[in-house]
């Protein structure tokens, strides 16, 4: 079973990567860019074919270790 | 009195910390390794710079997970000094033994030079041989020093003095301007400067000295 967790910035959280490749998208020509937020993304596969339990699993990691949640969102997503 | 240092795959500073610990203590601090699960009975255990994992996922974040912290939370909670400096920081506050979470510098540059800190509280074993509001001179080399914390956790930290150095010039845009803080026991102090480059004339000052001297007074 394959998920992915996506990890993204809270609202607020200053991101100085994500205004760095805004500039940089802009420097390339790309115009009408509002704001550039960057985050991760974990691929994960999952032995088994319990979707439930996996997304059980998956969160807990999520909260675990994948994301700070002092700083950072997660989703967990069962893709197939 | 006894001390240790821990060390994490990729943790770089500990030569630094283990000669700091030894000029101005006599003794040679127990060096332990991140896959042992005990710790040797010390007074004062010491988290090292460097580059744990090479920084993967977030600085501090996979050596905060690693058998050894759990060691290290038990004797903080029983009252053991613990120092994290730099990385050592980041993972304290990765593994929750200190609140918030270092970011990126906020101008992206990695930033190795001499900056300015002022004692923000001298009520703890690290700080008491300073005066509140000293200004002291100290290294800093790092990347993700960058110190975030929500406004109410921010407002507890400043309530309850644990605020313990403030950078003089923010170099890398922490919050509050806040360059090291305390455990709400006040027995774990978590720092991005280099205290232990500073203890003797050869490194250019003295600044660091009183902080190591204050410490191992303490469990003396």
């Amino acid at each position: 079973m394959k998920a992915r967790v996506t990890v993204t910035l809270k609202n607020g959280v200053l991101d100085p990567q994500g205004k760095a490749i805004e500039g940089a998208l802009g420097s390339l020509g790309f115009d009408g860019i509002a704001s550039v937020r960057q985050g991760k993304v974990f691929d994960i596969e999952v032995e088994g074919n319990d979707a439930g339990k996996a997304k059980a699993e998956l969160e807990a990691m999520a909260a675990r270790l994948l994301a700070n949640t002092v700083i950072e969102n997660y989703r967990v997503e069962i893709v197939g | 009195m006894k001390s240790a240092v821990v060390v994490f795959p990729g943790s770089n500073r500990e030569r630094d910390m283990i000669a700091a610990i030894e000029k101005i203590s006599g003794h040679r601090p127990v060096t332990v390794w991140h896959g042992d699960h005990d710790l040797p009975k010390v007074d004062l255990i010491v988290i090292p710079g460097g580059f744990s994992y090479g920084d993967y996922l977030r600085s501090g974040a996979i050596a905060a997970r690693e058998p050894i912290m759990a060691a290290i939370a038990r004797e903080a909670e029983r009252g053991v000094a613990v120092l994290g400096v730099c990385n050592g920081f980041q993972i304290l506050c990765e593994a929750g033994l200190l609140p918030g979470v270092l970011m990126r510098n906020a101008g992206l540059k990695f930033i190795c030079k001499e900056v300015h800190l002022r004692v923000e509280t001298t009520a703890s074993q690290f700080t008491n041989g300073y005066t509140k509001g000293q200004v002291i001179r100290s290294p800093v080399a790092h990347g993700d020093g960058n110190y975030r914390a929500d406004d109410e956790t921010l407002k507890r930290l400043n309530d309850e003095d644990r605020i313990a150095f403030r950078y003089v010039d923010n170099p890398n845009g922490s919050i509050d301007d806040i360059a090291g803080i305390l455990s709400e026991k006040r027995n774990v102090l978590g720092m991005m400067p280099h205290p232990e480059n500073l203890i003797e004339p050869l490194n250019g000052g003295l600044d660091g000295r009183p902080l190591f001297e204050a410490a191992l007074k303490a469990v003396a």
